[in-house]
């Protein structure tokens, strides 16, 4: 093989040849203060009988396993079905009961965008978020600047998010800062007449839940 | 607990900034909003954080502000409002 670049080394190619660093593994970082508390409070309330490590890794796979998926099926119900849609807004944990949903003991209200309000939710003191309807939050939902921009400079936020709204438009930014969780119903996109529940639910993803973005387009 | 505020009233978050588990976010304290919602006693955060009972339970409110009044050079629409969850121990008459 042919090389006209100099190299300070011999062409030996897969070993030592480092173009790019590593990523550390992670080991290479130390635990946080944060990380050793909850391994020990963990391992401690095993020790101690209060649950089984069987228990434990069941409850962290059901917590995983939860997908925006639940909050698409309810956000297509609510477009189809207009008594749905009242009682969803009414009272969110029951209106998922409705379709076998789990929504689990925290009250969710749900907060409809509509021709002159879009609505987006943020928990700027911590990361509070639906998770039983919507799954486990990204990373950027956590993110200090998310938290303190989406306050700050809402439409700013959205614009990155491709979602760009009318001057017109009222945009209204919901802090999640106490006992209750919240998701955004989108507005049922036009050129949908006649779709099913399911075809609808592929339409609406996380981010249009959150409120960040639209549901997608059905031309797409 | 009954609540002290109804749907629609006038409402101004304290000014104050004691330690500790506090759920009321700085950019509303001082700030006058509306209430849309009495969502009903919960128990006080500031005291459950500790290890407390948190009773008495607090009503929580939903207040409505708009964002234009939260900062001084907001660059959105004059429209724009901000939903925060605040309970009544935050919030006074204006």
């Amino acid at each position: 093989m042919a090389h006209d670049h100099s190299h300070g080394h011999p062409h030996d190619h897969g070993h030592g040849h480092q173009p790019h660093p590593f990523q550390p593994d992670l080991e290479e970082t130390p635990l946080t203060h944060y990380q050793v508390m909850t391994q020990a409070v963990g391992d401690l309330l095993i020790d101690k009988g209060v649950f089984s490590a069987e228990e434990l890794r069941a409850m962290l796979e059901a917590i995983d396993a939860k997908s925006p998926a639940a909050g698409a099926r309810m956000v297509a119900r609510a477009w189809v079905d207009d008594g749905f849609k009242a009682r969803m807004l009414a009272d969110v944990n029951a209106a998922a009961g409705e379709l076998g949903i789990d929504a689990g003991g925290i009250p969710i209200r749900a907060v409809e965008n509509t021709e002159g309000v879009h609505n987006v939710i943020v928990c700027t003191l911590c990361s509070c978020y639906p998770r039983l309807l919507i799954g486990l939050p990204p990373d950027w939902y956590k993110s200090r600047s998310y938290r303190s921009r989406t306050v700050r400079e809402p439409r700013a936020v959205l614009a990155e998010f491709g979602t760009v709204l009318p001057e017109d438009v009222e945009v209204r930014v919901h802090d999640s800062t106490a006992d209750l969780r919240y998701m955004v119903l989108p507005a049922r996109p036009d050129g949908t007449e006649g779709w099913d529940e399911a075809a609808l639910a592929g339409l609406v993803t996380r981010d249009c839940m959150i409120g960040v973005t639209l549901p997608k387009s059905p031309a797409a | 607990m009954s609540a002290r505020f109804a749907v629609g009233e006038t409402v101004t978050v304290r000014v104050a900034f004691p330690p500790g588990h506090v759920r009321t976010p700085f950019f509303v304290r001082g700030k006058t909003g509306r209430v849309t919602e009495v969502l009903g006693p919960y128990r006080n955060p500031e005291e459950l954080a500790y290890g407390r009972s948190g009773e008495p339970a607090l009503p929580l409110y939903r207040v409505i502000f708009d964002t234009a009044d939260l900062w001084d050079d907001y660059q959105g629409a004059a429209q724009d409002t901000t939903v925060v969850d605040i309970y009544e121990n935050w919030l006074e008459a204006p």
